[in-house]
């Protein structure tokens, strides 16, 4: 592949490849002894290879190859369980058992009599579930966080692939201004970057206010400018993971297809949707679930900008409520229920990417 | 800069003169505006109290001063809440990291009965909602004789940045040659000695893109820090110093500003730091 080095260009990204390029540069030493060893040059010149054609390039070699590779290819007996042992322990004790307990909880009367142990906890089965589906509130909040985290990821994944095919059509300077801006949001802590917007749009001293003309209006008092503050605040801090992954996807189609749609006459609009996004199809799935995940739990954003949750809980989102009902009116079972109701929401999704993953034929 | 070296860096495209202008305007105002509210906060850090609360805000100040950031190191064991998420951030990035490295060799490096299902398990776990667990975690904490200390910050954190660390490190360990690991069987070398004298340092740029996001996740965190740490204000992390100056009537914006830049600056320079890696990072993981 021709985008093996970054060239002169003092762009911060490496193309895709730069995984490969860093290992090599990294472990160059090692690396580079034992590849020349092998005289294995496939292994080092292929860019885009993964790691399906490094094994190809290692397949036909010396004799004892064969069984060096039996010996691990059977699966090297207890090792990798061995491997896998801290990871498992952790997972299990503080995720898969909190999940567990996240549901008990949510079939239990659980509130603050139990927890101070003054009351036995007693077993209400789906009553919890019943309390929460016939409050109005409940099913407001989830349409508000649904319709909210929607909105997030449309506007930050339309942002990020604008700005990272513009990336693409810029020199390195202005190209390097933008990157660094998008780490440097990036990089902001949800916390800091919440009270830096409500400064911005304080309706007395910001300075969003005066440009705009706005006056003394309070952004957070209404509901729906509420919510579009805390959706400003996190595209700001989100588009730069789409774009920086975007534009190291687009850096990696090869050049000649998108000179060939260049030379037939396409528009850059055509080429984006008839060339880029079909190649670039496995990376856009993959920002898009991730959006997907990280927008339907904004926590910080919504609870630090709208004051817990809005006036009368009109800013509400299922993850801020259920904190709610449990730390503040310590109803921890209603709390968990929700905490139920997200996972099983966060699950769907994960089973619709898999089964992308799958439709891609990708080997897990 | 040669016209025929800008053709090459402005892309891959015979982009026309104008247009590629307007393009690279356009650029530049953007990150400008991207770049605005980080300007704003260090400018509101270091203006003087009677600036900030001014109703002309103006985008620049004469008179630099100090006096937020006395404040805000001023209050009561802030050093100690830099230390705490220092010391909680770290040690999550290291034990995530390590553990997560042998998790992903032994899912890339060997086949197994149940493979599969756990790659499945890490991916459904990278999923679960943090926020959802905080309250069973609340009293498991509190079980365990964890509430109020960092610990209670460090267990669950490691616990969260595991399933996408393991993800993302898979591509990393899947692009090191096979070839070289039977190289390295055939030179006498024990599986061991394989995993941390060669895999380890090949790995190691994929370990710090990775750790990225530990990092990140952990020194951010806000819902452990004020759900777990409920009484012993020593153990506090710099999220809930901050909230000290922020009260939502009248807030000190002079010291949130300066507390969120402390807060932020770290950060930064780990993202300058490794940033070269944290793109080609998300590059591997993405890719395979």
């Amino acid at each position: 592949m021709k985008r093996v080095t970054n060239g002169a260009s003092p762009a911060p990204a490496p193309p895709l490849d730069g995984s490969r390029a860093a290992v090599r540069r990294r472990g160059g030493l090692v690396a580079a002894r034992k590849a020349a060893l092998r005289g294995d040059p496939a292994a080092e010149a292929s860019g885009e290879a993964s790691a399906s054609s490094g094994r190809a390039a290692g397949g036909p070699v010396r004799g004892g190859a064969g069984a060096a590779r039996k010996f691990r290819r059977t699966g090297g007996g207890w090792t990798p369980w061995l491997y896998l042992a801290p990871a498992l322990v952790v997972l299990g004790g503080l995720l898969v058992y909190p999940v567990y307990q996240l549901g008990l909880i949510s079939f239990l009367e659980y509130t603050q009599a139990q927890v101070s142990g003054g009351q036995p906890t007693t077993f209400q089965g789906f009553g919890n579930y019943a309390t929460l589906f016939a409050d109005d509130q409940f099913w407001q909040v989830l349409l508000a966080t649904v319709v909210f985290a929607a909105a997030c990821v449309v506007s930050t994944l339309a942002v990020g692939c604008a700005l990272a095919v513009l990336l693409t059509r810029v020199r390195a300077v202005p190209r390097l201004a933008l990157m660094l801006a998008a780490l440097g949001a990036w990089a902001t802590p949800a916390i800091t970057g919440s009270t830096v917007w409500l400064l911005l749009f304080d309706p007395d001293f910001g300075p969003v206010n005066r440009i705009m003309g706005l006056g003394d209006y309070s952004w957070t008092y209404g509901r729906y400018s509420a919510f579009a503050l805390v959706l400003l605040e996190v595209v700001w801090c989100s588009f730069p993971f789409v774009m920086v992954t975007v534009y190291a996807g687009i850096r990696a189609v090869p050049d000649e297809v998108l000179e060939a749609a260049a030379l037939d006459g396409a528009s850059q609009w055509r080429i984006w949707r008839s060339v880029l996004a079909p190649m670039l199809r496995p990376i856009l799935v993959v920002v898009t679930i991730q959006s997907i995940i990280w927008d339907f739990k904004v926590f910080t954003q919504i609870y630090v900008m709208t004051n817990g949750g809005g006036i009368a809980g009109q800013n509400l989102v299922l993850n801020v409520y259920a904190y709610q009902k449990a730390f503040a009116s310590s109803q921890y079972s209603l709390g968990s229920a929700i905490g139920v109701v997200m996972l099983l929401i966060l699950l769907a999704v994960t089973l619709v990417y898999l089964r992308l993953l799958r439709r891609q034929g990708e080997e897990l | 800069m040669s016209s025929s070296n800008a053709v090459r860096s402005a892309g891959r495209f015979r982009v026309r003169r104008p247009w590629r202008l307007a393009a690279e305007a356009s650029a530049l105002m953007i990150a400008a505006v991207v770049a605005f509210p980080l300007y704003w906060m260090v400018l509101s850090a270091f203006k003087p109290a009677g600036e900030i609360e001014s109703t002309e805000p103006r985008p620049w100040t004469l008179t630099p001063s100090l006096d937020s950031f006395r404040r805000v190191f001023g209050q009561q064991e802030f050093g100690r809440y830099f230390l705490n998420s220092l010391v909680v951030a770290i040690t999550v990035v290291v034990v995530s990291a390590l553990i997560a490295f042998l998790a992903a060799t032994a899912v890339t490096r060997f086949r197994f009965r149940f493979r599969t299902t756990l790659l499945i398990m890490f991916l459904i776990a990278q999923m679960v909602p943090i926020e959802a667990l905080t309250i069973p975690l609340f009293f498991q904490m509190r079980d365990f004789g964890q509430l109020n200390t960092l610990g209670s910050l460090i267990l669950p954190h490691i616990a969260f940045s595991l399933p996408f660390a393991i993800w993302m490190l898979r591509g990393f360990v899947k692009a090191v040659p096979e070839s070289l690991e039977e190289a390295a069987y055939l030179d006498g070398a024990s599986r061991t000695r394989f995993l941390w004298q060669i895999l380890f340092p090949l790995v190691f740029p994929g370990l710090v893109a990775t750790s990225v996001f530990s990092f990140i996740s952990t020194w951010n965190d806000f819902l452990f820090a004020k759900s777990f740490i409920i009484s012993d204000t020593s153990q506090s992390t710099l999220p809930m110093a901050l909230l000290v100056f922020y009260k939502a009537d009248d807030p000190d914006w002079g010291g949130v500003m300066a507390a969120s830049t402390v807060m932020t600056i770290p950060v930064l320079i780990f993202f300058v730091l490794v940033q070269r890696r944290l793109v080609s990072g998300l590059g591997g993981a993405v890719k395979d």
